[in-house]
């Protein structure tokens, strides 16, 4: 079994654009549902100022654009070739990678990203009123599926589909984190909250961003209590998007590649650190830490497991 | 004359190196004009190392280094003793027919200025090769001026001739394009000059070689206007400067690279008598 | 200029409608097949292509509309004594180009024997110096080969132009072979066609063959200049139908002068490289210092023997247009026999007594450069303007010895479907030879190229050429 590190480069980042794609897409359609309900006390651009600070892209927008209005959100992040994290960008990316690795892919996989970009272009030169941009969204979110799908269900279990695995996971959870550490003061005690005027409007458009507004009444069946949002975001292994969940994913797919490989290396001991680590903590005990600094420290363990993968496997 | 070379090639980078190979040709081989007393060439950190021969017959160090440090420094010594030969070269390593020399490259192209060039400059010495050759020489080193940074590693002889400017690597190119107009086969010599004639000793020098039939090889120095005394040591051969130079390299990794090099070329004795004045004092 | 067609021969007041034998059932087929029948077909072809994704050339445009070469439906047909004869001839040639490249780097005993004029081959850029000395396992420098081929008559084939550097070609002719069996599956019921697809397999084992002494279970790769190549499709096709990894420069790095690929099981040593980039591009530190798309220290590793190239570098000195003037010379130097395969008669412009003529005849002339390729840089005198005529002749003055001239040639036809239905069109035809340890084969078939455009010579895809499928018939 040779696989070049190259080829498996491409596949992890093919993986990281496709994930991250489709995380925006959902900013973009939950800052678009909070935008349209009436609320007197938010000003009209805190639903897409929510969204860009979400992606991490807000310094770069407002370095070319000023106030977070709706159509320029838009357009910088699903069409702006220069916003690395606009959906174009990301789509672009997944299909040179993909392209330049054309024979370790499926016919499937490989049509499934060339045909969404030769539509996505199409797109992109139609105008859009809010209407065509929500199914524009939602074409997204199934293009995404369609992605997993095509990968789930025709590539080979081996270490060119580990490597796409792991890319997904590792951005999906560096999302999630992300998302939190935007909002964690939204999520605080009631005795400890940042700030008044806590609003369940912002709870639910929290749990729309990531997908798992009827998730939550599934696993909790209570009204909307932040903790228990920050509970299910980070510890709850049920939900897909968890860092936990995205943890022990991880931590499989590093496990199979160890074992498929038969030598064990620093992301298997870091992935595995991660891991233990989540499942040890509870709720309370990371709120009496600091749900910020908790959050800072796993974006940085997170990256420190991306870099240790790329270095044992990618180069 | 015994030549002495300090010779630090020294690598800076502001990023950590992945990967680097160098091609060095810096060590000299001997002929009957030059004999190598010492020569050694070592490094200040882990490296791999190892001498090969390229097609011209020079020695070719190739050397690797993995996850490199930011600095790397090359460093040559050596003591070689030279005798006056008249410019000649016998008992070189040769691996090529001399007629391989005619070879025409990309910075050795003969323009047609330099075609006229060579005619014009050879015109009163009939039809002796070696008569013409050294009129060419002589109407390099008076017609192109010595002028350093007017030109880079990759000006053409032609350039070179439309600028009537350039350092001692220009002029060699030029009279290669030149003599091989001529109908001589030519080549890059590049190698260290001892001056007699002042305290400054440049960096490294360059100068050509031309086959004349019953005679061999002759080394004629455009830029001095002279065939190669004792003070020429003869270190790498090629068809120009891109396939005799010093170094020549790939780097993955490191960022920006600065390279520095400091030479010290000197006739040993005089090092020597120096030096024992200074400690008498 | 009588003009033979494959499918009926030459045109005579006997036998208008004369098939031959070969042709007898794809002619009775094309006859009676109802013209929207043969449309359909070439449509489904069509779409089969884009569908399975096999599109050619244009991989790097910056939109995803991969572009299709046309693909003519009806096949062009060669007998098997037709074959038997050619396969012998290019057995012959490339054996011959082999001995030569080996001589040339090697002992040099044709320049000594004044067969070939020194200065065309030690002035030839393509003659790489750093290649003297180096002996290639089993002294194969040619591991593929393309040979173009014309006809102008039953018996008339010309070799037009070898190609040994890296040829390309080959995904067409398997790409074609495929989709004319799903096509017409009843058609190869009737006939009995020689199999192109034993092609990946035999290249396989010509690359295994010649890996370096001492190594039993070589491990292969191919080197592509990377997704931006025109011929990356190819590339990447041929490495998975060998089953090897398909490399880029940035995946093979020189250690010990050894080459390795990293893996991400880490580095893992290369014995044999199939590489699709050219001598210029392979390594910075012997060749072009600027190119990104090689591999430092290849060269060093290549001269120790440690690792084989296929081909070799240095091959094009063999196949530069002035050198192909004296191929048939070549051949009976080392060969000792009579070439099998007829060169085009050409002009040397270098020498005097052709030059007189060349510029005496040039309206009726094709005059081309030494170092020109693909149709840049060329002279066709019954096509050109007399202004052009005279500008050429000017530049031939100047530089005679850049040019070669060559009559212009009765390109054989074949039925072609084109838009007012079935009609003759110019075709030309590329097999490939593989040479190995164990001496050289002929794939039988090749790829036959077919200008679309009435009366046009010009079969070049860029230029709005065609290909076919390429039958040997077994019977």
């Amino acid at each position: 079994m040779t696989l070049l590190a190259r080829t498996a480069d491409s596949l992890f980042w093919s993986g990281r654009y496709m994930e991250r794609a489709d995380f925006v897409a959902r900013l973009l359609d939950a800052a678009q549902r909070l935008s349209t309900l009436p609320m007197r006390e938010t000003d009209p651009y805190r639903a897409w100022e929510s969204a860009i600070s979400s992606a991490g892209v807000a310094s770069a927008f407002h370095a070319r654009h000023g106030a977070a209005d709706e159509a320029e959100v838009r357009e910088f992040m699903a069409f702006d070739r220069d916003n690395a994290s606009s959906i174009l960008a990301c789509l672009t990316a997944v299909r040179s990678n993909m392209r330049s690795i054309r024979t370790a892919v499926t016919a499937e996989l490989w049509e499934t990203v060339n045909g969404a970009y030769d539509e996505l272009k199409r797109l992109q030169a139609a105008r859009h009123d809010r209407e065509a941009f929500a199914r524009f969204l939602e074409w997204l979110k199934t293009v995404a599926l369609a992605f997993d799908g095509a990968a789930h269900r025709t590539m080979l279990r081996n270490d060119a589909y580990w490597f796409l695995r792991l890319g997904g996971e590792i951005e999906r959870a560096d999302n999630t984190a992300r998302l939190l550490d935007v909002k964690y003061h939204l999520l605080l005690p009631p005795d400890e909250r940042v700030g008044g005027g806590l609003d369940y409007f912002q709870w639910t458009t929290l749990l729309r961003e990531v997908s798992a507004f009827t998730a939550y009444r599934w696993l909790y069946r209570e009204s909307v209590r932040p903790w228990l949002i920050a509970d299910m975001l980070i510890l709850n292994r049920q939900l897909p998007r968890s860092l936990a969940c995205c943890q022990a994913a991880i931590a499989g797919h590093l496990d199979d590649l160890a074992e498929a490989y038969g030598r064990r290396g620093l992301s298997q001991r870091l992935a595995s650190g991660m891991l233990s680590r989540l499942s040890a903590t509870r709720i309370e005990t990371l709120f009496q830490g600091g749900l910020h600094e908790f959050i800072q420290a796993f974006l940085a363990d997170n990256n420190k497991l991306a870099a240790a993968i790329a270095e044992q496997y990618l180069s | 004359m015994r030549i002495r070379v300090a010779h630090t090639t020294r690598y800076l980078y502001d990023a950590p190196v992945r990967w680097m190979l160098q091609a060095l040709r810096m060590t000299p081989q001997p002929h009957e004009g030059q004999h190598l007393v010492a020569w050694r060439l070592e490094t200040d950190a882990d490296v791999r190392l190892r001498a090969e021969h390229d097609v011209f017959g020079n020695i070719v160090h190739m050397l690797q280094v993995e996850r490199a440090p930011h600095e790397l420094a090359v460093q040559v010594e050596g003591e070689v003793e030279t005798f006056d030969t008249a410019g000649v070269v016998r008992g070189a390593v040769e691996r090529l027919p001399p007629r391989l020399y005619l070879r025409e490259t990309g910075l050795t192209a003969a323009a047609p200025e330099i075609r006229a060039f060579a005619q014009d400059a050879t015109r009163e010495a009939g039809p002796d090769l070696l008569s013409r050759l050294h009129l060419l020489m002589i109407a390099i080193r008076r017609e192109v001026a010595f002028a350093p940074g007017v030109t880079d590693t990759k000006t053409t002889a032609a350039q070179a001739l439309a600028l009537r400017r350039g350092v001692c690597q220009d002029m060699a190119h030029l009279f290669i394009a030149a003599a091989r107009s001529l109908g001589a086969p030519a080549r890059y010599v590049s190698g260290h000059l001892v001056r007699t004639d002042t305290e400054a000793q440049q960096a490294a020098h360059a100068w050509a070689e031309a086959h004349i039939p019953d005679l061999g090889w002759v080394a004629f120095d455009p830029a001095n206007g002279v065939c190669a005394t004792e003070g020429h040591l003869r270190v790498a051969i090629g068809l120009d400067y891109a396939a005799s130079a010093p170094v020549r390299g790939a780097v993955y990794g490191g960022g920006t690279e600065r390279l520095s090099v400091s030479l010290r070329v000197a006739d040993a004795a005089k090092v020597r008598s120096q030096a024992q004045a200074q400690s008498q004092a | 200029m009588a003009i033979f067609d494959e499918m009926h021969g030459l045109p005579g007041p006997d036998l208008p409608e004369a098939v031959r034998p070969a042709y007898r059932r794809v002619a009775r087929w094309v006859a009676e097949a109802p013209p929207d029948l043969l449309d359909a077909r070439r449509r489904q072809a069509e779409l089969f292509f884009r569908r399975i994704g096999i599109t050619f050339a244009v991989y790097g445009q910056a939109d995803s509309t991969e572009r299709l070469i046309p693909f003519d439906i009806i096949p062009r047909i060669l007998s098997r004594s037709e074959w038997a004869e050619l396969e012998r001839g290019l057995v012959q040639r490339v054996e011959a180009l082999n001995a030569f490249l080996a001589d040339l780097y090697g002992p040099r005993e044709i320049l000594k024997a004044g067969v070939i004029p020194e200065d065309l081959i030690f002035q030839n850029p393509h003659f790489r110096l750093e290649m003297i000395g180096v002996q290639p396992p089993s002294g194969v420098y040619v591991h593929v080969a393309g040979i173009d081929l014309v006809r102008t008559g039953t018996d008339g084939f010309y070799v037009l132009e070898d190609n040994l550097r890296t040829p390309s070609g080959v995904s067409y002719m398997l790409e074609n072979r495929e989709m004319m069996m799903r096509l017409f599956p009843d058609m190869f019921m009737e006939h009995h066609v020689q199999p192109v697809e034993v092609y990946p397999d035999a290249l396989r084992a010509v690359l295994r063959s010649v890996a370096p002494e001492g190594v039993n279970d070589p491990c292969v790769a191919v080197l592509t200049p990377g997704p931006y190549n025109s011929a990356y499709y190819e590339h990447s096709f041929l490495a998975d139908k060998i089953g090897v990894e398909l490399v880029e420069a940035s995946d093979l790095f020189v250690r010990d002068e050894q080459v390795f690929m990293r893996t991400t099981q880490g580095a893992k040593r290369v014995d044999v490289v199939y590489r699709r980039t050219d001598d210029d591009f392979i390594d910075p530190l012997s060749f072009r210092p600027d190119s990104a798309l090689g591999v430092p220290g290849l060269m060093s590793a290549y001269r120790a023997g440690s690792v084989t190239l296929a081909n070799a570098v240095g091959t094009g000195v063999a196949d530069d247009k002035a050198v192909y003037t004296y191929v048939p010379d070549i051949v009976r130097f080392y060969k000792g026999q009579e070439p099998i395969l007829k060169n085009v008669p050409t002009f040397r412009c270098r020498e005097p007594d052709d030059l007189a003529q060349v510029l005496d005849r040039l309206p009726e002339l094709v005059v081309k450069e030494v170092n020109g390729s693909g149709g840049y840089g060329m002279l066709v005198g019954p096509k050109a303007t007399l202004a052009e005529i005279e500008a050429f002749r000017a530049r031939l003055v100047a530089d005679p010895d850049g040019y070669i001239a060559q009559p212009t040639l009765a390109l054989s036809t074949c039925p072609t479907l084109v838009e007012e239905g079935v009609a003759p069109r110019h075709v030309d035809l590329r097999p490939f030879v593989l040479t190995g340890a164990h001496g050289s084969e002929v794939i039988p078939g090749g790829l036959t190229r077919v200008a679309l455009t009435a009366g046009s010579l010009v079969v070049n895809s860029s230029q709005g050429g065609g290909t076919k499928d390429t039958w040997v018939l077994d019977e």
